[in-house]
């Protein structure tokens, strides 16, 4: 799993306006209504039967396999009888036997075993198929839904509570689906082995199926004492994975202060719990495995000796008693697969309704159907009257008005938690705002077609995600670019040089299995990634942070160049940086959500002390 | 940020290159808990299994002798048979009983001693500061590898001992009832054992294409959830859906394709199984009737027979399962224990080191390469000497090697050649305790861990109570921030600290540092990413927190470079540039060019 970045990209991160995080936090630790006993049986059953349903032909094929193995196991022991008696006993008696005989048991026994292999193939795989199938149809629509969401839901949910809906969650869904065609055959298994026995000798079969009310209580209470473990043990995983997390992202930390011993006195302390816990699993279950295992030999114990006493009598003869007793051994093993199902179902639903309560979460965000065409100028921006929340009562941006001409710069500058980032989600319709419009060349975002918005407008944001991808791959996200266009795009945001320098050039790959780039060359990488989509509304939210002030002028020396050259964009930067700041044909101050001031860097240094205070705090420091 | 590590130094041992049996055994010298009363563990199981063979040995014994002996029905002796086998299948439970739960226990206890020191020994690891995208790997080798082995070894390792044992125990009594049916049974399973390694070898490439696909449809997944915003306003949620389609369908290919696997290896135990039943009972007739050598078989013999072949086949298909999951298991301890045979590249000399006085420490570096593993050098011959108590700023262009001069001074690094003193100690000599206690390096990046501010500042000092760090904060002059948070000290930072901004967070680290009073002061000071009012409040915090110690800070600002006694400059690895500012922007050179721009970037 890529561990590039922990959060939603662009979520206000340094704003404290920001409370969504707390929001998702609770969600995803608030427990799931599971009452135990019958409920369960009721939910876990639905959420098989939303997978028949929507498998059905898989379903019968791994049910009609399984269901041929269980017949022919029975059918086994029904050979092995029918040889005994007519061929086995009759050749020792008579000590002769003929090549049919010889021929049958040969084809008999082949035949059931073959047959037999067909039903455990065609069970397994089914199963295996119909599991599958469930789990890849249930990811493709939890990822489809996360890309039809709107930014402020995913804000509201931490990034690694949705991976887990897309991955565990799913998979923990669908888990029954592996013992599900193994506990319907099994089911059949049982009923047909117990009229086989009680066809055979009804006194032999009630001793011997005494041993299934045994099994099956032996095996309840088994789960009874070991589920809650089980649920401790993995909610103790998660903490204990969590405690790694923290502790290697944290690694400079506790190395530059010398604290690994007491990090690894942390992650022993979660370690050892989970050993002893482990422990008392094993004690449970060194109970149960043997009985629930000796279970099926004191039935066959009992049917032994019944069946002496019934030959004794002539009520039956000694085949019977080989029968009975081996249909008693292979359906007592099985008839456990039956517990496992439902020892599946707790987690089961509880992923399946975290799945679910995804895909219903309403898709709010709606589209227009106007296309701009294709003017090649810089967009035109109006801002009116614009206001946003995040919490109701709080607003984070109030009334806002500007209209920002074609080709012109214009720097947002602010305190942090002013709502400047807020500001940019806005203007690239990641929200919408609760009030007023933002509207580009004549038309309302909202009123543009889907995908429209991306072909005029660009946003640069402050931490830059990387794909699992080659160097090109990031830059042109799959569009077909010629790669002089890519190169030129690079050059503009100084990344050419050291995107030359990898091993591969543009088709080095970065993430995990690939290249380790800096924050300022992933900044970059994510600059050139918007130019060379050639946006004619460019919006950077102070996406040079990481970059060297060196760097970063010959970035905005590049960027000047380009405008210069007619490369047609109009450009809304947030920026600390006085450079960046002069850059700009326009400031708007921003302060408590509101335009404090407006004008050019130069006005407004002069005549707003505030503004001065914050962009010249460099030049007072201390000497 | 300077330094981007080449892959060739992060390397870490994958443990690929030894055995299954080496890993066991190496797998038993870290975690001894796991020989704790084996052989007995193993006299238990067999015990076990053996009892097992009971109830064929019954059935046989009371058919031949109770049912079909010479005098026919012998009521007392099938009564005594039962009563026997009773006694062994009590016996047999509590002998299984045993064995589980030692085994549950020494497992256990082993594998929390082998996650444990794997945890301990990642954070010696150069890897975890070098390459930080590796982490997630690193977390995976000390959860879910480890627990990969304890669940085969309580699950499968219950199965595996106790199937090899019911296939030697009943191969011994086929031999006791007659040898020939047992060559017979023998003939019949040959094809299976021999094909088993072949299965096995697909069977682990399957598994480990399905293990490769899970990886990337994880990173497929996470594409339009952690690049939300760069996927919604490039609009290119199609082709990240197709990315994600078609991760899941390879995924989806490789699970099914490798259960298909397992499921016609594991079907073939029961072909064989019916052949062995028909042959059994085919040779047991001509033997019977002499036809093959000098018969002496009965038919009760015969029948248990088919018995003992049905007790030899489950065996053999369950440890056909087991070695699929052994095979994924010791994967799993071979990564982990290529974590813990991965050398830590620095050793702590430990009691007989050298502690470094508690004064402002002066710093010699004599001829000092660095460079990492397989890279080229990023520390050219840096030769330099600080006298205690000044304050040195390190200025260069990106990847000049400013921040690896800060991690080998602080020894997160050792020299290639050359050496770092400090105090007049080589860092190699000074034990960890000393160094971590005098030396203290802030990193760019402040990281906090989910807990309260109050656990965060004493992190550094564990002894330290709330109004020593009251009175630390005050110190740095950062009183009024501390007033301005809600609940104070109590305040809960999140996950990494991400309730707190960036700014925030390099606050908490400063406080730290303060607290810890060291008497070397390495800054790597990025604050660019705050409002400059917080800026210069973390620059005045830094004022006070360089005041009486010697201090090394890596500047991205002028001003650091300005306030500093005397200015470093790196150009690619080498210290081209030293001096006070004013001297060094009279000289020109880099640190000229350097000027010139950050003057340009500041102009009104």
């Amino acid at each position: 799993m890529s561990e590039t970045s922990t959060r939603p990209d662009g979520a206000p991160a340094n704003d404290a306006t920001n409370p969504a995080a707390h929001d998702g936090a609770h969600e995803a630790t608030s427990p799931p209504a599971a009452d135990p006993g019958r409920s369960t049986l009721r939910d876990g059953f639905g959420v098989l039967g939303v997978a028949i349903r929507r498998e059905p032909w898989i379903f019968t094929v791994s049910t009609l396999g399984s269901l041929l193995f269980g017949a022919l196991t029975v059918a086994d022991a029904w050979v092995l009888g029918w040889a005994t008696d007519h061929v086995v006993l009759p050749a020792f008696r008579t000590g002769t036997t003929t090549a049919r005989a010889v021929l049958a048991v040969l084809a008999l026994f082949l035949g059931v075993a073959i047959l037999r292999a067909v039903g455990i193939v065609a069970r397994r795989l089914g199963a295996g198929v119909m599991q599958y199938r469930m789990q890849a149809a249930y990811r493709r629509e939890v990822t489809a839904q996360y890309l039809r969401l709107p930014m402020a839901w995913h804000q509201r949910h931490p990034a690694g509570q949705l991976l887990s809906n897309a991955n565990s969650d799913v998979e923990a869904a669908w888990a029954p689906i592996a013992p599900l065609p193994m506990a319907v055959g099994t089911l059949a298994m049982v009923v047909i082995a117990v009229v086989q026995m009680l066809l055979v000798d009804l006194t032999m079969a009630a001793v011997g199926l005494m041993v299934f009310p045994l099994v099956t209580a032996a095996t309840l209470t088994y789960q009874r004492f070991s589920s809650p473990l089980f649920t401790r043990i993995q909610a103790l995983r998660a903490e204990l994975s969590e405690v790694a997390h923290e502790s290697f992202d944290g690694a400079m930390v506790v190395k530059t202060l010398g604290r690994e011993a007491e990090e690894t006195a942390r992650f022993a302390e979660k370690a050892e719990q989970l050993r002893d816990l482990g422990i008392r699993v094993g004690r449970i279950r060194a109970v149960f495995d043997p009985l629930l295992e000796a279970l099926p030999g004191f039935g066959v114990l009992g049917v032994l000796g019944v069946g002496v006493w019934r030959i004794r009598h002539g009520h039956a003869d000694p085949g019977d008693v080989v029968t009975i007793a081996y249909l008693l051994t292979i359906v007592a093993f099985p008839i456990r697969s039956i517990g496992w199902l439902l020892g599946e179902f707790p987690r089961s639903i509880v992923g399946f309704r975290r799945v679910q309560r995804v895909l219903d979460e309403p898709v709010e965000t709606t589209y227009g159907d106007v296309r701009l065409g294709d003017p090649q100028r810089a967009a035109r921006l109006e801002l009116d009257g614009l206001a946003y929340s995040y919490l109701p009562q709080q607003p984070v941006l109030g009334d806002l008005s500007f209209v920002v001409e074609p080709g012109r710069t214009v720097a947002v500058v602010g305190e942090t938690a002013s709502g400047k980032s807020t500001l940019t989600t806005l203007l690239t319709r990641l929200v919408d705002p609760d009030a007023g419009r933002v509207v580009l060349d004549g038309v309302d975002l909202r009123d543009l077609a889907p995908g429209e918005l991306a072909r005029h407008v660009a946003l640069v944001p402050q931490s830059a995600f990387m794909f699992d991808d080659t160097v090109r791959g990031n830059v042109t996200l799959g569009e077909d670019v010629p790669d002089e266009e890519v190169w030129s795009a690079l050059r503009t945001a100084q990344a050419d040089g050291f995107v030359a320098a990898l091993p591969k050039g543009l088709d080095s790959r970065l993430g995990e299995r690939g290249t380790t780039l800096s924050g300022g060359q992933r900044q970059r990488l994510s600059l050139a990634r918007a130019l060379v989509r050639r946006p004619r509304l460019l919006v950077l939210d102070d996406a040079t942070s990481a970059v060297d002030p060196e760097v970063e002028a010959r970035i905005l020396a590049a960027m000047r160049t380009a405008v210069a050259e007619g490369s047609a964009s109009t450009l809304v930067l947030i920026a600390y940086r006085k450079a960046t700041i002069a850059l700009a044909d326009e400031v708007l101050f921003l302060a408590g959500g509101r335009i404090a001031d407006r004008g050019t860097h130069a006005d407004l240094l002069q005549r707003n002390p505030a503004y001065a205070r914050l962009v010249n705090a460099y030049e007072e420091v201390p000497t | 940020m300077t330094t981007v590590a080449p892959s060739a130094g992060t390397s870490m041992a994958t443990g690929d290159e030894i055995s299954a049996w080496q890993t066991i055994k190496r797998g038993a010298e870290i975690s001894p808990e796991l020989k704790d009363g084996f052989w007995g563990t193993l006299l238990l199981a067999l015990l076990g299994t053996a009892g097992r063979v009971v109830v064929p040995v019954v059935v046989q014994q009371t058919l031949d002798r109770g049912i079909n002996g010479p005098h026919g029905i012998d009521l007392p002796f099938v009564t005594r048979m039962a009563l026997v086998a009773a006694l062994a299948l009590v016996l047999t439970g509590a002998s299984s009983y045993l064995m589980t739960a030692r085994l549950f226990t020494t497992a256990e206890r082993g594998l929390a001693t082998l996650r444990i020191k794997a945890f301990r020994h990642v954070h010696d690891l150069p890897v975890l500061t070098q390459n930080t995208e590796r982490r997630g790997a690193l977390v995976s080798r000390v959860t879910s590898d480890v627990d990969q082995v304890s669940q085969f070894l309580v699950f499968g390792g219950i199965i595996g001992i106790i199937s090899v044992g019911q296939v030697i125990v009943a191969t011994l009594i086929m031999l006791y009832y007659s040898w020939q049916l047992t060559i017979v049974v023998w003939v019949c399973f040959a094809p299976l054992f021999l094909s088993l390694r072949y299965f096995q070898r697909r069977l682990s490439a399957a598994y480990g294409v399905v293990r490769r696909m899970v990886g990337q449809m994880l990173a497929a997944v996470s594409e339009p959830v952690v690049g939300a915003v760069v996927v919604r306003t490039h609009a290119i949620e199609g082709r990240t859906q197709a990315r994600i389609d078609e991760a899941i369908a390879r995924y989806q290919d490789a699970s099914t394709k490798a259960q298909g696997l397992t499921a016609f290896s594991f079907s073939l135990g029961g072909v064989s199984a019916g052949l062995a039943n028909a042959l059994v009972l085919i040779v047991g007739i001509w033997l019977g009737q002499g036809h093959l050598w000098a018969g002496h078989v009965t038919s009760g013999e015969v029948l248990a027979f088919a018995f003992l072949v049905s007790l030899f086949v489950s065996p053999v298909q369950m440890g056909t399962q087991v070695l699929t999951d052994a095979q994924n298991a010791i994967a799993g301890w071979r990564r982990v224990i290529g974590i813990l045979d991965t050398p830590a590249d620095l050793d702590d000399p430990g009691a007989t080191g050298a502690s470094l006085p508690h004064r402002p420490l002066d710093i010699e570096f004599d001829h000092v390469d660095f460079a990492y593993p397989g890279g080229p050098l990023v520390l050219r011959d840096v030769d330099l000497r600080i006298e205690a108590g000044t304050r040195v700023a390190v200025v260069g262009e990106t990847g000049s090697g400013k921040t690896t001069f800060a991690k080998v001074l602080t020894r997160l690094m050792d020299p290639v050649s050359g050496s770092v003193r400090l105090a007049g100690h080589d860092l190699r000599t000074v034990t960890f305790s000393s160094l971590r206690r005098r030396v203290v390096l802030v990193p760019q990046e402040g990281f906090l861990f989910d807990s309260t501010l109050l656990a965060n500042v004493s992190y550094g000092d564990l002894d330290a109570t709330p109004d020593d760090v009251r009175r630390a904060v005050i110190g740095l002059g950062l009183g009024d921030w501390l007033e301005s948070l809600p609940l104070g000290l109590d305040t809960r930072v999140g996950q990494r600290g991400e309730s707190m901004s960036a700014g925030e967070r390099q606050l908490v680290a400063l406080v730290r540092a303060h607290l810890a009073d060291p008497d070397l002061l390495v800054l790597d000071e990025a604050t660019s990413a705050v409002d400059p009012a917080l800026e210069m409040r973390i620059g005045r915090a830094l004022e006070a927190l360089m005041s009486g110690r010697t201090s090394v800070t890596i500047a991205h600002r002028m001003s650091t470079a300005e306030n500093a006694d005397e200015v470093i400059v790196f150009d690619q690895g080498r210290v081209v540039q030293r001096g006070p500012h004013t001297a060094l922007v009279a000289e020109g050179g880099v640190y000229g060019r350097l000027h010139a721009s950050w003057v340009a970037q500041q102009g009104t």
